[in-house]
């Protein structure tokens, strides 16, 4: 491991202060996905800003929603009452995810920064485009089932890994940053970006702009939204295929819908096509596989990882049944 | 005439141990166990290896200049200035069945990915990471060829080259006329199964502490499971006599065979040592395991079977191909079971290896019986299917009364019982034996279930050991041999076997193991630490009694005098003459003798009587596995198996050997492959987060069922050897209660969600 530089900032402006003027430089909170990289030479940063002692650790609950701070730990968001009674989805997400070693470290800013698990982006030995620019991509034609079908691009497969990202992207959230240019906030479906020529870029975060929390929308209706997560082993594996769902039902008809998807994008998907379908609609099985069928319409398979195509499918009926079935 | 009617009139051992917990077991849940990295050395220094990141080629530059500049920095070896070492042994030359050609730096050549390619040492371990990671190497490269062909036609050069010394099963076997079996048969299945690639991942990676003293000689703090091995291997690998070197291994963290040899990394530590100056530690990385220190080789099995209308076999024919490395030979034996499992007038099996870039496959628990016993035992299902007879049932019809490969009749074998016990404690008879029969009765109309069962079987072995004991004037005993304890519970049960034949309180018994001045013993692998171990401490603590016979009721002078052997107690510091009423103090007794203590040392040669039979475990394995419907997860709902392995010197730690292996049996049904990027030859899941094992969620409740068997002939104490029949069966009844939840045979480990869309 090579030395780096360590700084503890205490307020959001040091830590952008710190941050802005220097491409090398790292923020850390949890540490989860960024020492581990570090340890494996795939990323290198120089400094590491420490912003664990932020104020940005409270989860405030509010009449028109919810607003997370940064550095909540996974497991307590998962665990908040408030999240566990109107954002079913967003608890079960979380719990879904890592081990419980790993939620109490990692922190909802990391979290919606969480690096891929291609194989490829892991191992220096390895071209990837998105760790080492024009070194071409070892996925594309190599070991491939854990890889995305949508949103892929001619230099980068890689599927985005987060749980809590599928969650808030079905949920609406706006994510809240601090930067050099002040302070902003995006939407979440507008947070990440696709891999198209440039891979190596994730988010629309400037150098030196800090997340510095989550707001979630109030959602009437959605307190029967559901995660569902397809994985090779009951827990601690990153899913095969993933679904959060959401419909909100009044006279028998779907008002509003929402299907976001993971493991099969290269960013957190949302299958806006699908609801779209959805909306008028009797929330019946027919409609279930018609919306199904549109999420994956524009699905790119390679040669591991065709069978998510048809999963996703299921995954996306099932969890709009079991979410029907519950309201 | 048994074993135990030699015993002297000591007291027999139990058929079930008795459960006592870990004699270990404090030290190990305080920390206060020391694993060999953490035992404490003076001035240690700390290596850390750097390796190939292609699979086959050629240094062709290495630059270590940024490296040795960098704090605390105090040696970098590579081939480049490693100096003379002693050539590695040839196939034809090999001195043990675990002796493997290492990479230490001998040359340039890169012959895997993964492989040992240099060591940097520093004053700290952060500093020798960063080190290693400054060495910047350049490559010429090969493609390689990391996988195992579709075709079973053996390719040129030939392989297996026959050269492995340890090799003392055939390659290939043939009774009867396979042709005349084919003819006479109603019925037959015909398949190809395939196994994959998969790592030894113990909680403790490989690690090593060596000191040296002097140019000669050498201590050594290992985690390994054959420190005699060990201790071979060193000497011949570094020039120096094996008497020069000291092996010790209290503790190990999981071995699973991947630690039955001595790999790379202990000679590179070695050798590092002797750069500095100073005693170094080196531990292998996670990543690192993937490669240069064993794995189990991925199998093609080829199985046909015919049977004739009431369901005799009449055929069986076991094709087989696994891999090894370029520069050494490892076999897969997978059809060992297929030769021991079920009575056939024409039987042919044969195995093949193919060369692959990779490094050189090893043990890894139940080797060849785990992969093996998956083909047959699916094979087995597919035929009972066929035929619609019931899998045990056809399994009974088939039932081997004598060992079908030599003919001799077993030393004990009790498979009925289990079949019957596991059976009915599964409540098999309410089976349907249509598949997806079973699953309309289930709440969660998403839900598929699914029963299977296979035979389980694994060889008892024995192999000569040797071991100490010493009564010491307090009447206390302590009992050494040098073995191992993997975590499978040596300490725990040979202190119990010394004190059953002794008959003294397990608190007066102390047993030590883990260290090559002691007693010579076998490495800990193929399941015959018990039995081997075993055998050496009873027959060592039965020298014992006789020897204090002859100073007590052999010595005129002794008031026990005259009084018979089997009457002998030891009560506190004195010896008494059991309903006699007559004591002496030991004190006494060693005064009039001149002694200081009773010493004595015993060999437990492999046991005469196990020479007209063949000796084998047995058991059955019954699974129930539940299949969401639509993805294909499938997730095993519970477990129940019976197992007959002979004397079980501990329910407690036998209990959780055969848990540990059915857990490992579900990892490889649905879980465990290490995956190669085809082009590039490296492991793409080099990783416990990527590298899947079951979890607690995947291990359900899982009933083990003792099946009592006396066994007089297979060894010294009728033990067995519990450490690998857990696994073995398992993945083939999970696979098989897939095919009866869903209709669907995967013929493929492991049994992932996509393979049953």
């Amino acid at each position: 491991m090579r030395p780096v530089r360590y700084l503890k900032v205490t307020t959001v402006d040091a830590a952008v202060a710190a941050t802005r003027a220097a491409p090398d430089a790292a923020f850390v909170a949890g540490g989860t996905s960024l020492l581990d990289l570090m340890k494996l030479d795939v990323l290198e940063p120089a400094e590491l800003v420490d912003v664990n002692a932020l104020p940005l650790g409270k989860i405030e609950v509010a009449h028109d929603g919810l607003h997370v701070g940064a550095l909540v730990r996974n497991s307590d968001l998962a665990r908040h009452p408030d999240v566990v009674a109107r954002y079913p989805l967003l608890s079960e997400a979380l719990l879904a995810g890592a081990s419980p070693q790993l939620r109490n470290m990692a922190t909802v800013g990391g979290n919606l920064l969480q690096r891929t698990r291609c194989s490829y982006f892991r191992d220096p030995a390895t071209p990837c485009n998105k760790r080492a620019p024009g070194a071409g991509c070892g996925a594309l034609d190599g070991y491939n089932r854990m890889h995305a079908v949508l949103g892929t691009s001619d230099k980068c497969i890689a599927a985005h890994p987060s749980d809590m990202c599928v969650a808030l992207l079905a949920l609406d959230a706006v994510v809240h940053t601090r930067g050099p240019a002040g302070p902003r906030q995006i939407p979440i479906a507008d947070f990440h970006i696709l891999p198209g020529e440039h891979p190596e870029r994730e988010s629309v975060l400037a150098q030196g702009e800090l997340v510095t929390g989550v707001s979630l929308p109030a959602r009437p209706g959605f307190e029967q939204s559901r995660y569902l997560k397809v994985r090779d082993r009951a827990s601690y594996a990153f899913a095969l295929v993933s679904v959060g769902a959401a419909l909100r039902i009044e006279d028998g008809l779907v008002r509003e819908a929402r299907i976001a998807l993971g493991g099969v994008g290269t960013k957190p998907w949302r299958a806006v096509e699908a609801e779209r379908l959805l909306v008028g609609q009797r929330p019946e099985r027919a409609a279930f596989t018609r919306a199904a069928e549109a999420a994956l319409a524009g699905a790119k398979p390679r040669k591991h990882n065709a069978f998510k195509v048809p999963l996703a499918r299921r995954a996306i009926v099932r969890a709009l049944a079991t979410v029907k079935g519950a309201a | 005439m048994s074993a135990d009617d030699k015993a002297g009139g000591a007291p027999a051992l139990k058929l079930r141990g008795d459960p006592i917990d870990r004699v270990d077991g404090r030290l190990k849940v305080t920390g206060a166990a020391a694993y060999a990295a953490e035992v404490d050395v003076a001035r240690v220094a700390h290596a850390v290896l750097f390796v190939s990141s292609v699979a086959r080629g050629r240094i062709t530059h290495i630059d270590t200049s940024a490296a040795r500049a960098a704090p605390g920095v105090l040696a970098v070896v590579t081939h480049e200035n490693v100096g003379p070492v002693p050539r590695q042994p040839d196939l034809a030359h090999k001195a043990s069945p675990g002796d493997r050609v290492l990479q230490v730096f001998e040359d340039d050549l890169v012959r895997y990915s993964n492989q040992p390619i240099g060591v940097a040492v520093a004053d700290t371990l952060e500093r020798a990471r960063h080190a290693a990671r400054l060495v910047i190497v350049r490559y010429e490269t090969e493609p390689p060829i990391v996988s195992l062909p579709e075709s079973f036609e053996v390719e040129k050069p030939s392989s297996p080259r026959g050269a492995d010394p340890s090799q003392k099963q055939p390659l290939d076997f043939m009774r009867g006329d396979p042709a005349v079996g084919l003819v006479a048969s109603a019925v037959r299945v015909d398949h190809v199964y395939t196994t994959p690639f998969e790592t030894h991942n113990p909680m403790e990676m490989h690690a090593t502490i060596a000191a040296w003293h002097g140019p000669q000689h050498l201590t050594v703090y290992d985690s390994t499971q054959g420190i005699f091995e060990v201790r071979r291997k060193l000497g011949a690998s570094l020039g120096i006599p094996k008497e020069n070197v000291r092996v010790i291994s209290k503790f190990v963290g999981g071995g699973f065979g991947g630690k039955g040899s001595c790999w790379s990394n202990v000679v590179i530590a070695a050798l590092a040592a002797r750069h500095v100056n100073q005693p170094v530690k080196l531990m292998v990385t996670r990543p690192q395991m993937f490669g240069p220190v064993g794995f189990r080789p991925p199998t093609r099995q080829h199985v046909v079977l015919g049977a004739a209308k009431d369901g005799r076999l009449t055929l069986i024919r076991h094709e087989s191909r696994s891999s090894t490395s370029r520069f050494d030979e490892f076999v897969e034996h997978t059809t060992a079971p297929t030769r021991a499992l079920y009575w056939c007038p024409n039987i042919h099996t044969s195995e093949r290896l193919t060369l692959l870039d990779t490094g050189t496959p090893q043990f890894m628990r139940a080797p060849g019986e785990s992969t093996g016993s998956f083909a047959m035992e699916c094979a087995m299902d597919e035929l009972a299917v066929a035929m619609g007879i019931d899998p045990v049932e056809l399994r009974l019809r088939n039932h081997a009364d004598v060992d079908p490969e030599s003919g001799k009749p077993w030393s004990s074998k009790s498979l009925k019982a289990c079949y019957q016990r596991a059976a009915e404690r599964f409540g098999w008879r309410r089976r349907d034996p249509r598949p997806g029969s079973m699953s309309t009765a289930m709440k969660d109309g998403n839900q598929l279930v699914g029963w299977g069962m296979a035979t389980a079987t694994y060889p008892a072995h024995q192999r000569g050991a040797k071991a100490g004991a010493t009564l010491w004037p307090d009447g206390t005993a302590s009992v050494k041999a040098g073995s191992q304890d993997i975590g499978t519970g040596t300490y725990t049960v040979m202190t119990q076997v010394a004190a059953e034949t002794l008959g003294l309180p397990l608190a007066r018994v102390s047993f030590d193991l883990g260290d090559t001045d002691m007693p010579e013993t076998p490495g800990s692998g193929g399941s015959t630490t018990a039995a081997s171990v075993g055998s050496a401490v009873r027959l060592v603590c039965l020298a014992l009694r006789e020897k204090l016979a002859a100073l007590t009721v052999g010595d005129a002078r002794s008031p026990l005098a005259g009084g018979a052997a089997r009457d002998l107690r030891l009560d506190g510091a004195r010896v008494t003459l059991a309903g006699s009423g007559r004591a002496e103090a030991l004190a006494a007794v060693f005064a009039r003798n001149r002694l200081e203590t009773l010493e004595v040392t015993q060999e437990a040669k492999s046991f005469e009587g196990r020479r007209d039979f063949a000796t084998r475990s047995f058991g059955a394995q019954f699974v129930e596995v539940r299949i969401d419907r639509d993805f294909g997860e499938v997730r095993v709902a519970r477990v129940v198996s019976a197992f007959a392995a002979g004397r079980i010197l501990n329910a407690k730690t036998a209990r959780s050997q055969f848990i540990g292996g059915i857990v490992w049996g579900i990892g490889m049904g649905l879980h465990e492959q290490t995956v190669y990027d085809e082009r590039l030859g490296r492991v793409m899941n080099a990783d416990l987060a990527e590298y899947h094992v079951p979890v607690n969620l995947d291990v359900p409740p899982i009933d083990v069922i003792f099946v009592d068997e006396d066994d007089p002939h297979v060894n010294q104490v009728g033990v067995k050897g519990i450490g690998e029949i857990g696994i073995t069966g398992v993945a083939a009844a999970i696979a098989n209660a897939v095919y009866h939840a869903t209709g669907k045979r995967v013929r493929d480990l492991p049994i992932t969600p996509d393979k049953l869309l």
